[in-house]
This record gives C-alpha cells, structure tokens and sequence, in this order.
C-alpha cells in the first residue's frame, strides 16, 4: 500500500489529505483515484503539480515500494 | 538545527538574543522578521501548510547555497505553520558572517527564496471566505535577481 498525501487546494478539491491506496507505480495509482474521482485524478495532471516520492521529486513514472509515500504539491506559495 | 518550523507563535526577540549568545569571531548578524498583514481587515488570518520533512529539507538546501555563496558563519530559519493571526510572526531568518555585507546580503537572499519557491501551501481567511495565494511577480522578479 502506497501513503498519498495532498497539499493545498488538491486536498479541498479531494475532501481528504491522507489515504492508503494500494499501487505499485505510479499510473496504477493514478489510474485508482482516477476510478474513484476523475475530476482529482485530472487536477492531479495539471500544469505545476509536482509529485514526491518519499520526499523525493520526481517526473514522469515511478516504481512504489511497499510502504511508497506519494505526495502531490500544487504550486507552492512560498511563506 | 538551522531550520524549523513551529505550530505556535514565537517571540523574534529570543530568537536573535539565543542566535547572538557566545560568537568570538561573528562581526555581523543580520536578522529578518515577516509579520502577518490584516489587508484593513480583508485577511483574519493565514494558514500555512507545509510538508513536514520535505519543507525543512528544501529550505535546507537553500540555507546550504546561502552558506557557501555568502561564506556565512551560521543561519536560522524559523517559519510558523498552521493558523497565523494578522500581527503575529510568521518567519525569522538570521545570519551570522564575519562583515556585514555577506550577512545583510544572505538575508535578502533567503527571503526572497522563501517567499517565492520554498514548499509553503498559504491560505488567506477573509470576510468573503478562503481562497490559496500563490507567490506574486514581484516575489518572483524579487528571487531572480539572485539567478
């Protein structure tokens, strides 16, 4: 099971900001919340969200380890 | 640790008589405090959002740029998160070089960094409700005069 966080307006738009999602990459993870929320799964996609895994930026695909935390960050508003 | 981020309000005072407390060889602390602005009554209060480890982390990265671009002696960064009342602090940065230069500069730099790309989510309560603010030109002119 992988750990999805959301940040800022993704976590309204979503009504959650923490969940279990069970997926071994990344598009299987997409493709699960797209099931469930087409409409987050297409803000997830949009221009200046960027993706962590693990605290790590990443683009494009990325392999889930068992205990994966994938976090999704709109763009940041600075402090 | 050079970089932390705290729930409850701070008193900027304290921070800068701790961060002063035994240098020898430190000529030059510059120090910067950001304050919650009330609009005339248009923002009742922020709310700030972080990613706790990874927020720490990309700061941290950018206080270790700032270390070495301005051969600084020491830095500390102390942000709030979660509700911030207007009036209250929200960020404290310190610096701490041999001149004054390099410490007034690294200052001016970190700001401008935090104030533009560090990983902050920030919401603004207002009398017509909440809505996100995202970093204004001039934050990001601000920041690319460093580039």
């Amino acid at each position: 099971m992988a750990r999805v966080l959301l940040f800022g307006r993704l976590a309204d738009q979503a009504g959650w900001r923490d969940r279990e999602v069970a997926a071994a990459d990344l598009a299987s993870l997409r493709r699960a919340l797209a099931i469930e929320d087409p409409a987050l799964a297409e803000a997830l996609t949009a221009p200046g969200v960027q993706v962590a895994v693990d605290k790590t930026l990443v683009r494009g695909e990325a392999v889930l380890g068992e205990r994966a935390e994938v976090a999704f960050l709109p763009p940041m508003s600075g402090g | 640790m050079r970089v932390a981020l705290t729930n409850a309000p701070f008193e900027p005072g304290a921070l800068v008589t701790a961060f002063c407390a035994g240098r020898q060889e430190t000529g030059a602390v510059a120090t910067f405090v950001g304050l919650a602005r009330a609009e005339a009554g248009a923002a009742a209060a922020l709310e700030l959002e972080a990613y706790p480890g990874f927020t720490e982390r990309a700061i941290g990265e950018i206080v270790d740029q700032a270390v070495s671009r301005f051969g600084l002696q020491d830095v500390r960064v102390t942000h709030r998160v979660g509700r911030v009342e207007p009036g209250e602090a929200i960020v404290f940065v310190a610096t701490a070089a041999a001149h004054r230069r390099e410490a007034f500069e690294a200052c001016d730099f970190l700001m401008d960094y935090l104030k533009s790309r560090a990983p902050f989510w920030k919401k603004e309560h207002g009398p017509e409700g909440a809505r996100w603010i995202e970093p204004t030109d001039r934050d990001r002119t601000d920041a690319e005069r460093w580039d």
